[in-house]
């Protein structure tokens, strides 16, 4: 744990030192709101519309985020420095995946009230709750998996592109249930909280995949 | 009354990267306590074979033991008590000296005491809170330094340690890294003469095989010419 502690305080440490990775997730989700806004010709949405926007433009900045997660510690020695050290390694993998979805739960602390005033028709405050929950699971998702598919797309040259290419299909499965969940919620006179299956959905993928990173992180930063 | 065993012993050590053998049956005794000077030109294979030593790169085949501990299978036991110098700091640009020693020494367990020791010990505390990017090579090379002894290694694998140092920081820096150490070292350079003086043993490398292993006092001009002809 104390491993954990060290290298996701260097992490944020770095972030807020060069604000290289959350600056471009927000301006990137804000930026696609308001495209959406003139591209759907509508002045609001609701339902199951405003959960894939909302959906898919949080996936799409958090996969900036997922490329740039590991790009310190390739380009400035960190693989090695960390690896030297006698510590276990799956502290990486935790220490990297909360990172990311830090960053994630800060991107929708901005992207979703942008969202309410640009896109949303209805109210987003009594379904709120039901909304950060379901988001809550995403992000973890989203985060295992990025870290996992990080450490692999890191490795090779064309990373900018490994890392979508690996990640997205993915996430699909994920996605889904976070946009069904969230349909409901953001309707007309909607739901206050997602449907159960949704959330067991979200929460059995982020405990497979953690529990598949886990098992393989150790291989992945082999030489 | 029993031999100490040796601080690293290779036998056919072989390593290669896609089809390119960059190390080839390399066997070597470095006892405890003593230094091995590692010469041969670019793409010798010097810098692979401290790699492996310092369990960042496998061996393909061979057998390497370090303290004592056969490497990979044992690499967790000995990564404490190795220290390495490479050709990249590995220190974060955008942190200072002092928050990147601190990373290095929560992830060794070190006190944050021996960080400031450091950082007086290589003349660097006053420049210790700028980050590491805006330090000129020679200060990098000191924190780096710093960085490599901080858990106080029984062997350390200096990989060209002298470089971007003028010769005062290099007078700075030798009571952590030179001979006074009192650790195991193996050390590369591109200073034939300078690296026979402070080596015990001296391995000669051509295109990853091993052209002699002696005492400094026995390689001949001919054969240092030899590495690098």
């Amino acid at each position: 744990m104390r491993t954990v502690l060290t290298v996701l305080r260097k992490d944020l440490l770095l972030e807020l030192r060069t604000f290289e990775t959350l600056p471009a997730m927000i301006l990137f989700s804000v930026s696609t709101f308001v495209v959406f806004h003139f591209a759907l010709d509508q002045s609001t949405i609701a339902g199951q519309l405003a959960a894939g926007v909302l959906t898919a433009t949080l996936l799409f900045a958090g996969l900036l985020g997922v490329n740039r997660l590991f790009v310190a510690e390739r380009e400035q020695g960190g693989f090695d420095g960390f690896l030297l050290a006698p510590v276990d390694r799956s502290a990486l993998l935790v220490a990297k995946a909360a990172a990311l979805f830090i960053f994630l739960v800060v991107l929708e602390v901005v992207a979703l009230p942008a969202f309410a005033l640009l896109l949303l028709g209805p109210s987003l405050g009594p379904p709120l709750g039901g909304v950060v929950v379901l988001l809550v699971l995403a992000d973890l998702a989203l985060a295992v998996i990025g870290t996992l598919v990080s450490a692999i797309a890191i490795r090779t040259r064309a990373r900018d592109l490994i890392g979508p290419i690996i990640a997205l299909p993915l996430l699909i499965p994920a996605l889904i249930a976070t946009a069904e969940g969230a349909g409901p919620l953001l309707a007309v006179h909607g739901h206050t909280f997602p449907e159960g299956r949704w959330l067991l959905i979200l929460a059995l993928y982020d405990l497979v995949f953690a529990l598949l990173a886990y098992a393989v992180f150790d291989f992945l930063l082999e030489d | 009354m029993s031999t100490p065993p040796p601080a690293i012993e290779l036998r056919d050590l072989t390593r290669r990267f896609g089809e390119r053998a960059v190390l080839r049956g390399v066997s070597v005794t470095v006892a405890e306590g003593t230094t091995l000077a590692v010469l041969g030109a670019n793409g010798a294979g010097k810098s692979t074979l401290l790699r492996i030593l310092s369990t960042l790169l496998r061996p393909h085949a061979g057998e390497v033991s370090v303290l004592g501990e056969p490497l990979p299978r044992r690499g967790f036991a000995v990564r404490g008590s190795i220290g390495y110098l490479g050709h990249e700091p590995l220190l974060y640009r955008d942190l200072s000296g002092r928050e990147n020693l601190h990373y290095h020494a929560r992830l060794h367990r070190v006190s944050s005491t021996r960080v400031e020791e450091l950082l007086a010990a290589v003349g660097m505390r006053h420049r210790a809170d700028d980050p590491v990017r805006t330090l000129s090579q020679g200060m990098v090379q000191r924190l780096a330094v710093c960085r490599a002894v901080l858990h106080q290694p029984r062997l350390l694998l200096l990989d060209e340690p002298r470089a971007n140092l003028d010769p005062g920081a290099a007078a700075i820096v030798a009571p952590l890294i030179g001979r006074e150490a009192g650790v195991t070292r193996v050390l590369t350079s591109h200073d034939p003469a300078g690296a026979l003086t402070e080596a015990d043993t001296v391995l000669g490398l051509r295109d990853g095989r091993c052209e002699f292993v002696t005492e400094p006092g026995q390689v001949s001009p001919t054969a240092l010419e030899g590495l690098y002809r």
